[in-house]
């Protein structure tokens, strides 16, 4: 049965028994990310610390899709240095919109393969990436932040480095064609 | 059933007192899409009608006899074809007005659906007219409103500097009027409820309302949306000013709503939308504007979905009201008591049939909205799982999301129970 494309035992067991939940301290930012067609919610917080993800922590409510990858998430880039998170989130997303016509690379996204079967579901896209986008979101502040700490610059030049931080990090959730995911607040 | 709601054995012309129960099986067959098998070979279990309605036969062939025979801009050529669509248009204006029991065919404004019609009467509110909203004065809505209802007089009253309140909602979702007096005052302008609840099913009493509002001088506007196509609704029994509905629910097509307003009010009230076919003269100093209905009916109307909803009432009389409000209740609580049987389900909202509509929304202990709905359609049954924009409502019964089943009058006791089946796959992976 297709279903079971969906709802993977990988899926069912990170929704019941979901890692990394709850909001912790410290962190360097928090975004708060809704899906307006439906209600689910996500709070979630990064601390990034000499080039590495040290920690994810989140808050929230929805379908099992949009908890279970939220857990997933916070397993697959906690302790990852951020280029090669941020090469997991790329995977995870590009394979959340190939429809089921791409073969998810497991070496990559390990227990996020489990969600292939969501990307047949055009419906529940948006809640796979939920949490995906937010991280990114939040990261990108985390590192926005970082980058204008030491400020003696100008607005202009801090516009500026803004535009230069790495391609991937730029424009927030509009870029990756989910422009129904909405941040609610930025916390800039 | 109140009032408004024209009672089975009231005046729905020509019927017996006693209303024979609708023959569903024949009314299924003028639905082509009930038909459709979905997901390899399952049968079509459509309980998403609150949502919208499925389409009889008849308004699928008005629309396409409209644009293959009858297709002309309206009210403004001298050729044939413009005449028929525009006694076409206007014919179903007649038999819109001749559904709600308006008592002049001017005070119905075709709209693209029932936010327009709401947006209509919240925006021209904050306009120069003797209804005027302003600072100090109050607009009073409820906790149950659809977001179309709620957001149209948020924006009014940051507009105006007027004050949004609320009526809130029982434990078992009805309408909390204790402070009906307090709430209403001398300073409340408009009232603005649902008839029938999208989301909990919650029929109001409107009428008690409106006395109220009408005491201190307030307008009442209803939003009819759900109880339009479910139950005989006459304006003028209901004791509103405003009415808004939508035709896509009352197995109408998309992209044509309805405004009923009071000729004495509507005819005050200020444009809302400018442009051509709503005006009398244009002059570059300055414009002079058509008289009701078209002075709100602004640029080239929504045509064939007008002919359509105007088929939509005609299908929809032929059937009668009150047989069909009689099978919407008759479903409604035979899906209560199966729902009620079902071990983890809570219902959102009355749990009897009295003073209720067809939407039944309800939780499944330990399982998300979304993730029931899913199953329910892997298993062909089509619900909604959400907040029915209708946010406010979950949130008053601390929920992020209900499932809603909604019936119509093509809504058999075996698709209930092909839902109830359905709960227990659900219960199966997610158990």
């Amino acid at each position: 049965m297709k279903l079971d494309s969906l709802y993977q035992e990988i899926i069912l067991d990170h929704y019941k028994h979901p890692h990394g939940r709850g909001l912790r301290e410290p962190y360097d930012a928090e975004v708060h990310h809704v899906n307006p067609t439906c209600g689910d919610e996500v709070t979630l917080r990064v601390r990034v610390a000499d080039g590495v993800v040290q920690d994810v922590s989140y808050e929230g409510v929805g379908c099992s899709i949009s908890q279970a990858s939220t857990s997933v998430l916070t397993e697959l880039v906690v302790g990852k240095p951020m280029d090669r998170a941020l090469a997991v989130h790329e995977e995870f997303r590009r394979l959340m919109q190939s429809k089921g016509a791409v073969e998810p690379d497991e070496e990559v996204l390990e227990d996020a393969v489990a969600f292939a079967g969501v990307s047949k579901y055009p419906s529940r896209i948006k809640c796979a990436l939920l949490g995906w986008m937010a991280w990114k979101d939040a990261t990108a502040q985390a590192v926005g932040a970082r980058e204008e700490a030491p400020s003696e610059r100008s607005q202009r030049e801090r516009a500026a480095t803004r535009t230069a931080r790495p391609a991937a990090l730029r424009g927030g959730a509009e870029l990756d064609g989910v422009p129904a995911l909405r941040a609610e607040e930025r916390t800039q | 059933m109140t009032a408004w709601a024209r009672s089975t054995s009231g005046s729905d012309a020509g019927r017996p007192a006693e209303q024979p129960p609708l023959d569903v099986e024949a009314v299924r067959k003028d639905f082509p899409i009930l038909e459709r098998r979905v997901h390899g070979d399952r049968r079509l279990v459509y309980l998403d009608s609150a949502n919208t309605s499925q389409k009889p036969r008849a308004v699928l062939d008005a629309l396409a006899e409209h644009y293959e025979r009858h297709n002309a801009n309206i009210h403004r050529a001298q050729h044939v074809l413009a005449e028929e669509a525009t006694a076409a248009y206007e014919g179903a204006r007649d038999k819109v007005a001749a559904f709600i029991g308006a008592p002049a065919r001017e005070e119905v404004v075709f709209t693209k659906n029932a936010s327009e019609a709401l947006n209509l009467v919240a925006n021209t509110m904050a306009w120069r007219s003797p209804y005027q909203v302003g600072p100090g004065d109050e607009i009073v809505i409820t906790e149950m409103e659809h977001h179309s209802n709620i957001v149209p007089w948020q924006l009014l009253a940051e507009r105006t500097g007027a004050t949004l309140r609320w009526f809130g909602i029982t434990d078992d979702g009805r309408l909390d009027l204790s402070e009906l007096d307090t709430l209403i005052t001398e300073r409340t302008r408009v009232v603005s409820l649902v008839l029938v609840s999208n989301t909990l099913g919650t029929l109001n009493p409107v009428a008690e309302v409106a006395r109220r509002a009408h005491e201190v001088g307030a307008l009442v506007v209803a939003d009819g949306c759900q109880a339009v196509p479910q139950l005989p609704v006459d304006v003028t029994a209901l004791g509103v000013d405003f009415l808004a509905f939508t035709g896509h629910k009352m197995c109408g097509p998309t992209g044509i709503g309805v405004l009923w307003g009071r000729q004495d009010v509507l005819g005050q009230l200020p444009p809302f939308l400018g442009g051509g076919e709503m005006i009398e003269t244009v002059r570059m100093t300055g414009s002079t504007y058509a008289p009701l209905p078209y002075r709100f009916e602004a640029g080239t109307m929504p045509i064939a979905p007008a002919v359509g909803l105007g088929a939509a009432v005609d299908y929809l009389t032929g059937i009668g009201m009150a047989a069909v409000a009689a099978h919407e209740r008759e479903i409604t609580g035979y899906a209560l008591d199966r729902l009620r049987e079902v071990p983890g389900v809570r219902i959102i909202g009355p749990d009897t049939v009295v003073d209720r509509g067809g939407a039944v929304s309800f939780t499944l202990e330990g399982i998300h909205p979304h993730d029931v709905a899913q199953v329910l359609d892997e298993h062909g049954v089509a619900v909604r799982a959400g907040h029915h924009c209708a946010r406010p409502v979950c949130d008053r019964f601390g929920i992020p999301a209900t499932t809603r089943a909604s019936f119509y009058l093509y809504t058999t006791r075996d698709e209930v129970d092909a839902l109830v089946r359905g709960l227990d796959e659900v219960k199966k992976v997610f158990g």
